[in-house]
């Protein structure tokens, strides 16, 4: 499978402030010696700007941070050891409470690798309506990043406003459908649980075409705002070998200039029916992750397009997939599929019974924090919030 | 991609003196996997990474399994010459092995430049307690650091030459390994009548009172 | 004005009905009782902490749709130094217990706690988990239980109306004054310790005691 020419990706887009406008841009780093005393500080797990209980240890040289290691495990909820307790279909609604932004995602990695495992074949009517559900939480996904992403840069209020304004919207939508705002359990193995209607698929549709309105406004307030390109250009650079080694998945992996998504790679469900390109970056830094995220979400929104214009009749789960007492033969089955924040995956491993023996959860957020020490060193600890911010974690997918 | 088959000749062609076998995989799924010897892991590791034709460049993710002790009871047939000119006489005995348990790591290698995969490497512990060590792959991928952690946090598998292997998700003073099969949680659960056996079990060893007929629910 | 005797006519407080009735007339009769705590329930100052799940749904209630800034309480403060409530949303693991006790202790009083959502309850659908605290009422004495995984944002308003309501009803004096007011509570929760295997002490006996498994009416 080929990927479009990065140049016609819409890379163009990404506006570049190449002058110091304000003088704000961070310099190289060269850490003093014997300057004085490194000053060690905690920042979290109660700390505003880490997006939940997420802690950082940081070794300052007086502005700048010569080492931070992030601790984790303040959310550390069990989830896989849940997981090996319950049924397969058991562990559906913990899914949910991963990444509780999308927990639509959520639900299709965990059905798809279940399916993998059972070798369950999924309905045709269903793989277009995960389609949708899945591009509905990434548009969510990326608005709400955006708008936390400059509340981290202490731009507060106005944009976040604007995002959770549209979430509301899209919340809406998955409460008619599923019943739960955000906790919505909708996919079930070999379809989804819930038929949307003609109405639910119109209102859907009314959203899809006033989004692209939305994201112009919110862009013409956000991408080219000097304060934020001030803020955001040249800082965190990562570049992409170190991405692909260090596992990194996703928009940030996209923002170092690898077009690896795995819509295009694996051509998993039906995503090989659109035509979509994948938006990548030039630089890796956080205006390239930002940037990203928001030439995504047009694309999201031609997907949606597509999705719903062909999205065909029929049944939307067999009735004779078996959900309660799945049994799938002894073997195991890794399942994968491209997330909002990137690669999220199941590792199941079977033993004949009723409940999983391995119940693996690759969480992206946790992997992707993997960089986050290398991002961080050199700039000050305003920039490490912000660098945070466009990883896009949340914790209780990086915890479990 | 070469077939699995087809790689093991090639990893056993490369590594003459490595214990390389092929995992299969009973379910649909069909991703079978290598079971690579600890002394040869990370050499086969740098190899598929560097190699030009897999460019597995990407290690996605990095699970432990827990294995544990299990007696497996086996039927051993005895024939004794039986009465003259008889056949002999088969006894059948019914004996219990104690089969020793392990650990086991689970790695999901992909290649992004060639977009191909999985390849899935495993390696085994020696037991349970005392032989527990495996090399670590931080140094080849750089994905494994964290993962690799929490494997080491909740199954208790000692990573040599990882850069900082401390607990990752239990806080530091914590005493044993959570995700294996044996481990025991704290009893702190309140009586829950719930219809989950082992919760209810539970409960009950919990609260032994509780156990007495006619006194099982709970006065708010 | 009837002929018949009123409550009026007999020296002593006044009631509600006589209260509202001058008040029509624009007479504003109160009580430092009623102004204290009326002016205290509605500037509940919240500590800016979040948890998990609950924690998504107490943004959105505090942005645009859902508006706390109508209940006087949209001013989420970074530090507990400056916060009047603790909104408990999420689950409480018990590396992260310590810390949301310390929180609470760093609060000055008075102080008010609404435990949100099922986990910050009971531990919710975790309560199973080795690393779940199986409901934050076992160290911080719990104001207001807001039931859901998550709750939506109406109920958090709920909730925090329902705690503007018992704010009001307290009284400043006598034995069921708030905790701020009297001398001979502890304002100081026990902040558990990290051991073994568990936090050390489970529970803080001062706030929370083991439900006891025997009817009384069969003791």
């Amino acid at each position: 499978m080929m990927l479009p020419d990065p140049a016609a990706t819409g890379l163009a887009r990404v506006r570049k402030i190449e002058g110091d406008a304000l003088g704000l841009r961070t310099p190289a780093f060269a850490p003093t010696e014997g300057a004085g005393d490194l000053l060690e500080v905690s920042l979290g797990p109660h700390h505003p700007s880490t997006h939940g209980v997420f802690r950082m240890d940081v070794v300052l040289d007086g502005e700048r941070i010569v080492r931070l290691k992030p601790v984790f495990g303040y959310l550390h909820r069990n989830h896989e050891k849940l997981g090996e307790a319950t049924s397969y279909l058991g562990s559906m609604p913990y899914t949910d409470r991963l990444d509780y932004l999308n927990s639509m995602t959520n639900n299709w990695a965990y059905a798809l690798a279940v399916e993998k495992l059972a070798g369950i074949p999924v309905t045709e009517r269903a793989e277009y309506v995960r389609v949708v559900l899945a591009e509905l939480s990434r548009l969510l996904n990326h608005t709400c990043l955006a708008g936390f992403l400059m509340q981290d840069c202490g731009c507060s209020g106005t944009p976040l406003m604007y995002a959770f304004r549209e979430r509301e919207k899209i919340l809406d939508l998955f409460e008619s459908l599923s019943g739960s705002r955000m906790m919505c359990n909708v996919q079930r193995f070999g379809g989804c649980r819930v038929d949307p209607s003609a109405e639910w698929l119109a209102a859907t549709r009314r959203l899809v075409d006033g989004y692209g309105a939305f994201l112009d406004e919110f862009e013409a307030l956000l991408s080219g705002n000097e304060i934020v390109m001030a803020r955001t250009q040249g800082v965190g650079r990562l570049p992409a070998a170190l991405a692909v080694n260090a596992g990194i998945t996703g928009p940030m992996l996209r923002a170092s200039g690898v077009g690896h998504d795995l819509r295009k790679v694996d051509g998993y469900g039906v995503y090989p029916r659109f035509n979509f390109r994948v938006p990548i970056g030039r630089d890796g830094d956080v205006y390239d992750r930002y940037m990203v995220r928001m030439l995504e979400m047009r694309e999201s929104i031609a997907i949606l397009d597509q999705a719903l214009r062909d999205l065909p009749g029929g049944p939307i789960l067999d009735p004779k997939a078996k959900q309660r007492g799945l049994r799938p033969k002894a073997g195991e089955a890794y399942g994968r599929i491209e997330g909002p924040k990137g690669e999220i995956g199941f590792f199941l491993v079977s033993d004949g019974t009723g409940n999983p023996t391995r119940y693996r959860v690759r969480a992206p957020s946790f992997v992707n924090l993997t960089v986050l020490e290398d991002l961080c060193l050199g700039h000050t600890v305003a920039d490490a919030v912000i660098i945070l911010g466009s990883i896009d974690i949340v914790l209780g997918e990086v915890d479990r | 991609m070469e077939t699995p088959e087809a790689l093991r000749d090639r990893l056993l062609a490369r590594f003459p003196g490595a214990s390389i076998e092929l995992v299969p995989n009973g379910s649909p799924s069909a991703q079978v996997s290598f079971r690579i010897g600890p002394a040869a892991l990370r050499e086969v590791a740098c190899f598929l990474r560097d190699d030009a034709e897999l460019a597995l460049d990407q290690c996605s993710n990095v699970t432990g399994l827990d294995v544990p002790d299990r007696e497996v009871v086996e039927t051993v047939k005895e024939s004794q010459p039986g009465a003259p000119g008889g056949p002999p006489v088969v006894t059948e005995r019914k004996q219990t092995r104690l089969q020793p348990g392990h650990l086991e790591v689970v790695y999901h290698l992909y290649s992004v430049a060639r977009r191909q995969g999985p390849v899935i490497l495993r390696a085994r512990t020696g037991n349970r307690t005392d032989a527990v060590t495996l090399p670590s792959l931080t140094p080849v991928w750089r994905s494994c650091e964290f993962q690799e952690r929490e494997v080491f946090d909740l199954f208790g598998v000692v990573f040599e030459g990882h850069p900082d292997l401390r607990r990752i998700l239990m806080w530091d003073a914590f005493v044993g390994h959570p995700m294996r099969k044996d481990y025991v949680e704290p009893d702190d659960y309140e009586w829950e009548p719930t219809p989950h056996g082992d919760v209810l079990a539970k409960a009950r060893r919990h609260y032994p009172s509780a156990a007495a007929p006619g006194a099982v629910q709970p006065s708010p | 004005m009837s002929d018949a005797p009123t409550a009026a006519s007999v020296p002593g407080p006044i009631s509600a009905e006589e209260r509202d009735e001058l008040r029509r007339h624009g007479i504003l009769l109160t009580s430092v009782q009623e102004l204290y705590n009326w002016g205290r329930s509605h500037s509940v100052w919240p500590l800016n902490f979040g948890l998990a799940c609950c924690a998504i749904e107490m943004i959105a209630a505090s942005m645009a749709k859902f508006d706390i800034a109508r209940f006087g309480s949209e001013v989420f403060r970074p530090s507990p130094r400056q916060a009047d409530l603790i909104i408990v949303s999420g689950t409480v693991t018990k590396k992260m217990a310590p810390h949301v006790v310390r929180l609470w202790n760093q609060m000055p009083e008075p102080k008010y706690c609404i435990a949100m959502g099922a986990c910050a309850i009971s531990g919710g659908p975790f309560k199973q988990g080795y690393n779940v605290l199986k409901g934050i009422d076992r160290y911080i004495p719990v104001d207001i239980y807001i039931p859901g995984c998550p709750p939506r944002p109406e109920a958090l308003l709920h909730g925090l109306v329902e705690l503007q309501e018992k704010i009001r009803q307290q009284p400043l004096r006598g034995p069921d004054a708030p905790r701020h007011l009297r001398s001979d509570l502890p304002c100081d929760a026990t902040v558990p310790e990290l051991g073994a295997t568990d936090i050390e002490p489970p529970f803080s006996p001062d706030v929370w005691k083991p439900p006891t498994l025997v009817r009384p009416d069969k003791a």
